[in-house]
């Protein structure tokens, strides 16, 4: 009866083992895949499709060693009617460079035809948004922007260069809370120089809230606006408000956009956007990017 | 008393038999070649995990489509988003079985070309396959290596006709393991 028990036990133990057999690899696997899960950081990647949002900067960087061309125009506004072509006729460009120095560091440069201005920028990135080993919920950078205005002034005009130059200092806090949608917030510091617009101030305070919607997997719908506090902000001046569509194909990124304003550097969208979009001042405008990898990773 | 025993040694002898027969690897290197007349397109992962029981045939791998590295950054991007779509789909994974695994003596130096059957899972679609792979023994260490080719829309993913030419439907996967005693 014992022995009977003893036996019976055994080929159950048995039974359970040749069942398991097939198991082990499976617990194994599932063992060493926690093991390299805990010890792994898995950054957000892509918050936005590129290092722009529409006009203004996306938390996005260039990886290293990555040059990126960007042409972009503006047209006229809608509301200059039909004799210009609903604002085809007027364009704006703007051609710019820029260059990934570090995967979290990039510069650009660039040459805007409206108020002949010349720009450059860095991109800092400070904080990674990640899961895993390391948590950080957003991602945040930091842009200092500098431009200067070149048109001629009348002869009885006498302008320094230091009238010219303004600055912009940009902090981005975004998150990419699923692979649809990100959000991103950019309160920003202006000093504008004197020749460009009608400020009576010249040190301008705005915060500006972008946003990413993805609808498919090549197109995104992409949103930005720009808050000026009211007691900085200049007589005539709008918050700039623009909504662009990007589709991507390997190296391309088309965005096309509508937007209120036609400066295309930071301080004029953001402080010298003269454009209503219920007078329908909407101007219709495109970018094309197109990055080459000019050292390969390996 | 002598249940408790009896009981005591089959387990024993189990977890001996079981563990004996385990090998795995956590730096398994996997890549993956696309070839057209524009241009050739190599990625590879070398943190892919593998399990294999020497006893029974059975084979796993696994690995995270994000650590698959490429020659640009923007091709990385454009792999993990738009063509494996790493968010929804991770992993890529085989399960299977090495049919002739009898031949296979561990004690003896020796190449084996054995023939592999079992399901591979790449961008949530699983299918099964079977290819030729060759396991050499030396010294005691285990390695295995596979090379066989993949069609890009047998697992759903679909080359835009832009890439046509730049992307190759059939895809070259090499699979080396060089696997541990657990």
């Amino acid at each position: 009866m014992r022995l009977a028990k003893i036996l019976i036990t055994g080929f159950l133990l048995f039974g359970l083992f040749e069942t398991s057999a097939a198991q082990d690899t499976t617990n194994l696997l599932s063992q060493l895949e926690k093991e390299s899960a805990e010890n792994k950081i898995n950054y957000a990647v892509a918050t936005f499709k590129t290092t722009r949002i529409v006009d203004g900067q996306s938390v996005e960087n260039l990886p290293k060693n990555v040059l990126d061309l960007r042409i972009s125009h503006r047209f006229g506004p809608i509301s200059s009617g039909a004799y210009n072509f609903f604002g085809l006729d007027n364009a704006t460009m703007r051609l710019g460079f820029d260059y990934g120095i570090t995967n979290n560091i990039m510069a650009g440069i660039g040459h805007s035809t409206y108020q002949k201005t010349y720009d450059a920028f860095l991109k800092f990135r400070i904080l990674k948004q990640s899961t895993g080993a390391l948590y950080m919920p957003v991602t945040v950078s930091f842009v200092p922007t500098i431009a200067v205005n070149t048109l001629k002034q009348f002869d009885s005009v006498k302008t320094n260069f230091s009238d010219r130059v303004s600055s912009v200092f940009q902090l981005l806090i975004a998150r990419k809370f699923s692979e649809k949608f990100a959000l991103q917030i950019m309160p920003t510091f202006i000093h504008a120089d004197k020749i460009s617009f009608n400020h009576i101030k010249q040190n301008i305070f705005a915060i500006g809230i972008g946003g990413r919607h993805r609808l498919s997997k090549r197109i995104n719908l992409n949103a930005e606006y720009y808050y000026q506090l009211p007691d900085t902000k200049a007589p005539g001046a709008r918050n700039v408000l623009s909504f662009g569509v990007d589709i991507g194909t390997g190296g391309h990124v088309f965005q096309l956009h509508f937007t209120n304003s036609t400066g295309l550097t930071e301080k004029s969208f953001i402080s010298e956007t003269s454009g209503r979009w219920d007078h329908s001042d909407v101007l219709f405008g495109f970018n094309i990017s197109r990055v080459f990898q000019l050292k390969k990773k390996h | 008393m002598s249940k408790v025993l009896t009981l005591f040694i089959l387990l024993t002898c189990m977890h001996t038999r079981i563990n004996a027969q385990l090998y795995y690897t956590k730096n398994a290197a996997i890549s993956f070649f696309s070839r057209t007349s524009l241009q050739d397109i190599k990625a590879d992962n070398n943190q892919a995990i593998s399990v294999l029981n020497i006893q029974s045939g059975t084979i796993q791998l696994s690995l995270l489509n994000t650590a698959f590295h490429f020659p640009k950054a923007k091709m990385e991007e454009d792999f993990n988003e738009d063509y494996i779509e790493s968010a929804r789909y991770p992993k890529s994974t085989f399960k299977g079985t090495i049919a002739d695994i009898g031949k296979i003596d561990v004690g003896k130096n020796g190449s084996y070309s054995v023939k592999v059957n079992g399901d591979l899972m790449i961008h949530g679609v699983t299918k099964s396959i079977t290819v030729p792979a060759t396991i050499i023994i030396k010294n005691g260490t285990l390695s295995a290596s596979a090379s066989f080719n993949v069609l890009a829309k047998d697992y759903n993913i679909r080359i835009p006709t832009i890439v046509e030419n730049k992307i190759a439907e059939n895809i070259q996967i090499t699979i080396n393991c060089d696997y541990e005693k657990k």
